[in-house]
């Protein structure tokens, strides 16, 4: 018997062969695939139960882990939670948002460039940490943004961004109805679900980050883009007579529909020329409207595109809106197009990169958030060097551009932003939500000083529970620009 | 060939020694796993430290006494690996009754089954000391068979018999609950060998060929037929796919080592896909089975296939070295302490140790395999290959099923699962193993080792043991 008793063994080799072969497959080859499943709890759990890595403004950190003595062993806290929410985003055991997302891999310790200090940790038998995130954002303008947003009424939906116009570094980026991070951030999940429940059906969508989230149309504001379409082109400079006119009839229109005004601005008599300086100032929709025309489809959509319309460009945080220059126009819309009502939108980021763009001559920088990527102990891994991501205008142009909106804060409609001893260049806009229902959005941009920018800002306000015709860009926003620039400049 | 090894003049030698080294080693194993789940969950060596290894060492080594005195020439290897099992089991089972008890579940499971390996190897001990020659077993062989059916038979009775997890394969006698099919696996070997040594030259002699193969003849087809239907009753009535595995898989391959003929393997494996066809055609629960085990993830979240994903999830997660006990989360799979302890162990312990594992499974195989080679009595053969190769299906079977080799059947992994009736029964497994590897082992009678040594002036035998 014992030929079949050696067969058998064979037998008993081979099974034992597929089961050390499949065990090895499953706990070597395919483990990383079995680790990345989204369903694995597992996985979560000790993401959360990690020690990760702060989220720093300055040297003070807007997330950081502390230790706790319950299971999870560290708890995420947020020191400033309404006012760096939009940003730093959140950290729950059911997933994460904002900049605890998108740099999830330095903060976890999972960047392969902190490679060489988890080794350590695992030799020395440390608990492996997280790297730091250090943002461009400056607390001073940043609680500026947020003071200012949010005296405005505890009901205001709007946004606050500022940016440094030669880097493109982003010094503010406020959102409000804003939430706190420390209550999703919470270990007592039960009370982590309902209060994601609430902030996810609540119709003000707290969660929403409306710097790059929210596109509106930017009414007003958007001339200085038309004005650097057509300065660019060649067809006028500063001091030029542009068209004016109390009423316009748009092209290929008849009747009130197609009729715009300038709801009782000085803006000279139809069909007469003013000072284009006068047109900017009083913001004349009849004379962007024909300025637009002149200018054409084709230019005025190149010139919006130079400033990011139609592109992505922020990867710090997502998802991000597309600011949207329409593709196709007809004239009566192109004119409308020209004081940014029709399909034009933008959110408060790319409006604070048109200001931007014209205060660092022309060139429309990168916008970032992530300044640097720094090990545990503060070693620098990464540092972001600021990339042009293109070229709006010429320094001319945009110098010219500077020269108006000087004198809209100078004599016109966003005096409210006047700094003195500083010169400022800004634009309010009051964009028709095409709601009679609804206010409308007021926008204000600006940059500032004018001969040496160092902070842009975009205010914009989307909804705010006053009389309709209160609303105003210049009223609303330009304190709010103002205090966000004195922050920076002083 | 029963001759085999004295007439190359070799004799085996005791190797106590041996044993009793490789079984400080298993209770450095238990006794360590014990106090690192106690370090490393709990942060402290646990209070009842001495205790614990006072018990299990006086227990271990108690036995290895009782194999000294009764089983001198018993293989050196087998008691020790069964121990360093049994020891690791424990402690994992005591790491999943701290992870239900931070869950406010409290259970004392590795105290019970303490208590049963306590059992185990007393009836270890008795099976030794009882049974001084295996071949006495071959008397029981109808009665075995009877028992076993009986036992079988036991959990579809009402009022005793009761389903557990789907399969009908538990009974209740007061406080206790027991698997009688694991008893009926060591009476069906039993039974098994009994009736094997009578009826093999008639099973192996008569029948044609066809196609290379020798094919038996059709009235000899009578016990497989039978055995046959036994095990799809037990798939049928029970829902137990993994036991009806064991028992058809066991009987092959004692009638293919009886017989000698691969002809029977054929047949076996053409009834045996046969009927999984069959029940895969007619039973829509072994259809959705048999889906779950091709594409366990598309189950996951209907909750189908959480059990095997969230094993699959946890091995995944303890790699090669794994995570530490405490480290890991191994309570997320249902039933962490029995059917899936081996996922236990491959989260906090890594694809090492499940190596590990399987080289000892693979080595109590082998040492059993070896026993029945050189065993001079046909029915002690087929009774130590019927028990290694019970051994080995099941292992495969189980753990198979928990790494998703094969579709997930209920079987305990022998030594290491929390169950009491399955414990006990591997215990006299491993009994009868080292008592018929004594029988093996066990020098000839003086009269013709002597006349081998005279004949054979070359070789001179020195005699150490």
């Amino acid at each position: 018997m014992n030929k079949p008793i050696r067969t058998v063994s064979i037998f008993c080799l081979l099974l034992f062969l597929a089961l050390m072969i499949n065990a090895t497959y499953l706990q070597y080859w395919k483990a990383g695939a079995l680790n990345d499943d989204a369903r694995n709890r597992r996985v979560i759990v000790a993401a959360y139960s990690q020690e990760r890595g702060a989220i720093l403004v300055g040297r003070n950190p807007v997330a950081e882990s502390v230790e706790s003595d319950d299971k999870y062993k560290f708890q995420r806290t947020y020191p400033k939670p309404e006012e760096y929410a939009p940003i730093t985003g959140y950290f729950s055991y059911f997933g994460a948002t904002g900049t605890e997302l998108t740099q999830n891999d330095v903060l976890s310790g999972q960047d392969d460039r902190l490679f060489v200090t988890n080794l350590v940790d695992l030799l020395s038998n440390d608990q492996a940490k997280g790297g730091n995130v250090a943002l461009t954002i400056d607390p001073k303008a940043q609680a500026a943004a947020f003071e200012g947003l949010k005296a405005l009424g505890s009901d205001v939906q709007g946004s606050v961004v500022a940016i440094q116009p030669t880097t493109g570094k982003i010094l503010a980026m406020v959102s409000l109805p804003t939430y706190d991070p420390n209550v999703l951030a919470s270990h007592d999940l039960s009370s982590v679900s309902k209060a994601s429940a609430r902030l996810n059906d609540d119709p003000t969508q707290p969660l929403l980050n409306r710097s790059i989230q929210t596109r509106l149309p930017p009414g007003s504001t958007f001339k200085v883009v038309t004005a650097a379409a057509a300065i660019e082109k060649g067809l006028y400079d500063a001091s030029s007579q542009v068209p004016g006119g109390v009423t316009y009839q748009l092209p290929l229109t008849s009747g009130p529909t197609g009729e715009i005004d300038n709801e009782g601005r000085n803006c000279g008599a139809n069909n007469s020329k003013i000072p284009f300086a006068l047109a900017m100032e009083n913001s004349c929709n009849t004379s962007f409207a024909q300025i637009a025309e002149k200018v054409g489809a084709e230019d005025m959509r190149k010139t919006a595109e130079g400033f990011g319309f139609n592109q992505h460009y922020f990867d710090d945080l997502t998802p991000q809106a597309l600011s949207v220059f329409p593709e196709k126009l007809d004239d009566a819309q192109l004119g409308q197009t020209g004081f940014g009502q029709f399909d034009v939108s933008a959110t408060p980021l790319q409006m604070a990169m048109v200001a931007a763009g014209l205060a660092n001559d022309g060139s429309v920088m990168k916008p970032y958030l992530v300044d640097e990527e720094q090990s545990a102990d503060l070693e620098v891994l990464h540092k972001t060097d600021p990339e042009e991501l293109s070229r709006a205008v010429s320094a001319t142009t945009a110098n010219e551009v500077t020269k108006l909106m000087v004198a809209t804060v100078d004599d016109g409609t966003a005096f409210p932003a006047a700094i003195p001893g500083i010169d400022v260049a800004g634009k309010t806009g009051t964009a028709q939500t095409g709601q009679t229902d609804r206010s409308p959005y007021a926008w204000f941009i600006s940059f500032a000083p004018a001969e040496d920018p160092q902070v842009a800002v975009a205010v914009m306000i989307q909804n705010l529970d006053i009389p309709r015709d209160e609303v105003a860009g210049g009223q609303l926003g330009g304190p709010i620009a103002k205090a966000v620039m004195q922050a920076v400049i002083k | 060939m029963a001759q085999q090894s004295t007439l190359m003049g070799f004799v085996h030698r005791r190797r106590r020694g041996a044993e009793l080294f490789l079984l400080v080693l298993a209770l450095v194993v238990g006794i360590g796993a014990y106090a690192a789940v106690g370090l490393g969950v709990q942060g402290k060596v646990p209070a009842d430290m001495l205790g614990y290894g006072g018990w299990l060492a006086a227990l271990l080594i108690g036995a290895h006494i009782v194999i000294r005195f009764v089983a001198p020439y018993a293989d050196p290897v087998l008691f020790p690996v069964v121990a360093a099992l049994n020891g690791l089991g424990l402690a994992v089972i005591h790491r999943i009754d701290l992870a239900k008890q931070a869950e406010g579940d409290a259970h004392d499971f590795a105290q019970q089954q303490l208590t049963w390996m306590t059992l185990g190897v007393i009836l270890f001990a008795l099976t030794l000391l009882v049974l001084r020659d295996h071949r006495v077993l071959q008397r029981f062989t109808y009665t075995s068979g009877l028992a076993a059916i009986v036992l079988l038979l036991l959990p579809l009775l009402p009022g005793i018999g009761a389903t557990i997890n789907g399969a009908r394969i538990w009974i209740h006698l007061g406080p206790f609950s027991l698997q009688p099919g694991e008893i009926a696996k060591v009476l069906l070997v039993i039974a098994f060998a009994g009736y094997l040594v009578l009826h093999r030259d008639a099973l192996a002699l008569a029948g044609r060929r066809v196609l290379f193969v020798d094919l038996p003849r059709g009235r000899d087809l009578g016990p497989i037929l039978a055995m046959w239907l036994v095990s799809l009753g037990i798939l049928v009535f029970q829902q137990d796919l993994g036991s009806s595995l064991l028992f058809f898989g066991l009987f092959l391959i004692m009638l293919y080592v009886a017989t000698e003929r691969p002809g029977w393997l054929v047949v076996g494996a053409l009834m045996f896909v046969g009927g999984a066809l069959l029940a895969y055609a007619a039973v829509p629960h072994v259809r959705i089975r048999f889906d779950i085990w091709l594409h366990p993830f598309d189950y996951y979240d209907s909750g189908q296939s959480y059990q095997p994903v969230e094993a699959k999830f946890g091995m995944g997660w303890g790699g090669l070295i794994g995570r530490g006990f405490g480290d890991g989360d191994p309570n997320r799979v249902p039933y962490a302490n029995s059917d899936f302890i081996l996922s236990s162990i491959g989260e906090e312990l890594g694809l090492t140790a499940v190596m590990a594992v399987l080289m000892m499974y693979g080595l109590i195989v082998e040492r059993a395999l070896r026993t029945a080679l050189i065993c001079r009595d046909g029915f002690g053969k087929l009774v130590a290959t019927g028990l290694a190769s019970a051994f080995a299906i099941q292992v495969f079977v189980v753990v198979g099923g928990v790494t998703g080799l094969i579709p997930l059947t209920g079987l305990t992994t022998p030594f290491l699962s929390y169950g009491g009736s399955s414990l006990i029964a591997n215990w006299v497994i491993i009994a009868l193993l080292l008592r018929i590897s004594d029988q093996a082992r066990r020098p000839m009678p003086t009269i013709s080792d002597d006349t081998a040594a005279f004949s054979q002036d070359d070789t001179q035998v020195v005699r150490i043991g």
